[in-house]
């Protein structure tokens, strides 16, 4: 499936909640689920700083694909992290460079990707992105 | 010392009238403010006097001789007053506006460093200190060799005074320590500290962000040689705050900054300096912020800090104890003294979450290391969620608070 294709598939499940408390049951539900990530990367040279939850990222590329994998001490941090694998995770690197994640903003969790908000999302969607970037130059070679 | 009339009857739905962003929604929910010790909402009479200030009076202070001026000037040097009042400091020449707490602490650290610090030289700051009170001390030391060193905290939140009593020596130049922490509400019992420095002839500087909000701060009794404090925390203005300092110490200290304002005389051979307090007023200043924090000064003190603290009180031990019911619920800062300020942890919940959970039910409070990193090394966590309440907030608001703890502790457990 498309980048597109899957965050259309997410605005559509959230449309169901009716209010806050039963969208952030599931995303805190899709965070006690995410993936754990291998030990050896929840190291410095992984983590992404946010002033107050602690993001860990790492991607790796499985042919043409890139696989990332994530984690973060903060539970709905890790719920949205989990959204932001689902729709980025085994996609090309040039279709995540030049993503576009509109799905955020339409289930109604743009604050958390401010940049006023110190949770270090904002800088793990760059991060993903600049992956993308720098394993296009790998694919190509 | 309080010299204004006798205190109001305290009517606290009357107090939250007069603070119109009360009547604010947040996330679609009735806001319940929480976060006073980050910064207070501002009364109505502070809002009015600051634009009555830029609708009738404004004009540079000190200056001009036309009327205008010299209404901007007094109404700018009333500020002045007020704050001299409300520390009960003996000269109005020993009030100096700042830009907040931070500015009077970075003030201090870097004149006295340069007048009095050598090498091997020691400064001694608390273990429970705000970053603001840490890093200008530890700069001036790393400029001149000098050394920090740091009263440990104890397990319920207060300093270790016989390890403080120890770290003191000839090599000691300055104490620095808070009033009140902003993460654990501990109040530090300064008086004691001050009379301990000064038996071996050491200057103490207070840091009074928290006090003064909460507190009756005698600047004479205490016989503290540095007091500062910020305007937007005690229902003033950002952007304004004060420095109060002995007169033969601020005599004693070379300028901060230079520029207008601050000058007897300048040739380029040779300037010489105002008087005080202008010495340490280098520029325009921050001139409806003077009057606004005046304003918000007068607030209190009409308000009655007894009266507030005694409200304040009622409010801490009602939360303290509703908080305490929730299962796996922990306080970080458990002083027999405290101001209204609660840290707290829900079992392995991060702050982050149980902060965003209270956003979303309108409920307004701190989350993370409230700028106390060491602190929070000291206690081996990431943070803390934090409440703290002032003289607009109710057992109602509690309520919400604890509902909403217990919300969060069922949708993150």
């Amino acid at each position: 499936m498309s980048i597109d294709q899957i965050q259309d598939g997410i605005i559509a499940d959230f449309a169901f909640f009716s209010d806050w408390m039963e969208k952030y049951e599931y995303i805190i539900e899709l965070g006690k689920n995410l993936p754990v990530i291998d030990d050896r990367y929840k190291d410095e040279d992984h983590l992404i700083k946010g002033c107050q939850s602690r993001v860990w990222l790492h991607a790796d590329l499985d042919g043409d694909l890139v696989r990332f994998t994530a984690d973060s001490d903060a539970i709905i941090t890790r719920g949205i992290i989990a959204l932001l694998i689902q729709v980025l995770s085994n996609q090309t690197p040039e279709a995540i460079a030049s993503a576009d994640l509109y799905f955020i903003e339409k289930i109604g969790l743009k604050e958390h990707l401010s940049p006023t908000r110190a949770n270090g999302l904002l800088s793990m969607v760059k991060q993903m992105k600049l992956y993308g970037l720098a394993l296009a130059t790998k694919v190509n070679e | 010392m309080e010299t204004t009339s006798k205190p109001i009857q305290f009517d606290v739905s009357s107090i939250r009238r007069q603070f119109p962003l009360l009547a604010e929604t947040m996330n679609g929910k009735p806001l319940v403010f929480l976060d006073s010790a980050a910064s207070s909402q501002k009364p109505q009479v502070v809002l009015e006097k600051i634009d009555y200030y830029y609708r009738h009076l404004h004009a540079n202070v000190h200056r001009g001789v036309y009327r205008l001026s010299q209404e901007a000037t007094d109404a700018y040097e009333h500020g002045r007053k007020v704050a001299r009042r409300f520390l009960n400091a003996a000269k109005e020449e020993e009030i100096i506006f700042v830009r907040g707490t931070t500015e009077a602490i970075n003030l201090v650290a870097d004149t006295y460093g340069r007048k009095y610090l050598n090498p091997g030289d020691e400064v001694i700051v608390s273990g429970l200190e705000h970053h603001s009170n840490i890093v200008p001390w530890q700069l001036a030391c790393s400029h001149y060799a000098a050394k920090l060193r740091v009263i440990p905290v104890l397990d319920n939140g207060t300093l270790d005074l016989d390890a403080f009593r120890k770290l003191l020596n000839d090599r000691t130049k300055m104490v620095a320590v808070a009033h009140v922490s902003n993460t654990l509400g501990t109040i530090n019992p300064i008086k004691e500290i001050i009379t301990l420095a000064h038996d071996k002839d050491i200057p103490v500087m207070v840091d009074g962000a928290q006090a003064a909000p909460h507190a009756t701060i005698d600047v004479q009794a205490l016989d503290v040689d540095f007091y500062a404090f910020s305007g937007h925390k005690v229902y003033g203005p950002t952007g304004i705050g004060i420095l109060y300092g002995k007169q033969k110490w601020l005599s004693e200290l070379p300028p901060y900054q230079g520029g207008g304002e601050m000058i007897a005389q300048v040739t380029f051979d040779h300037t010489t300096f105002a008087e005080l307090p202008h010495k340490f007023e280098a520029g325009t200043p921050n001139i409806a912020g003077a009057v606004g924090l005046g304003a918000a000064l007068e607030f209190v003190m009409e308000t009655g800090r007894e009266t507030i603290a005694s409200h304040e009180a009622g409010l801490l031990s009602y939360a303290t104890e509703q908080l305490l019911a929730i299962p796996g619920l922990r306080i970080y800062g458990t002083a027999p003294d405290k101001a209204s300020v609660i840290s707290f942890l829900l079992n392995n919940v991060h702050p982050y979450d149980t902060g965003t959970i209270l956003d979303q039910l309108g409920i307004a409070v701190r989350t993370g290391h409230h700028c106390t990193q060491p602190l929070m090394d000291r206690f081996g966590i990431p943070g803390t969620v934090r409440a703290s309440f002032g003289v607009y907030n109710t057992t109602e608001d509690i309520d919400q608070l604890v509902a909403g703890v217990r919300k969060a502790a069922s949708m993150l457990q």
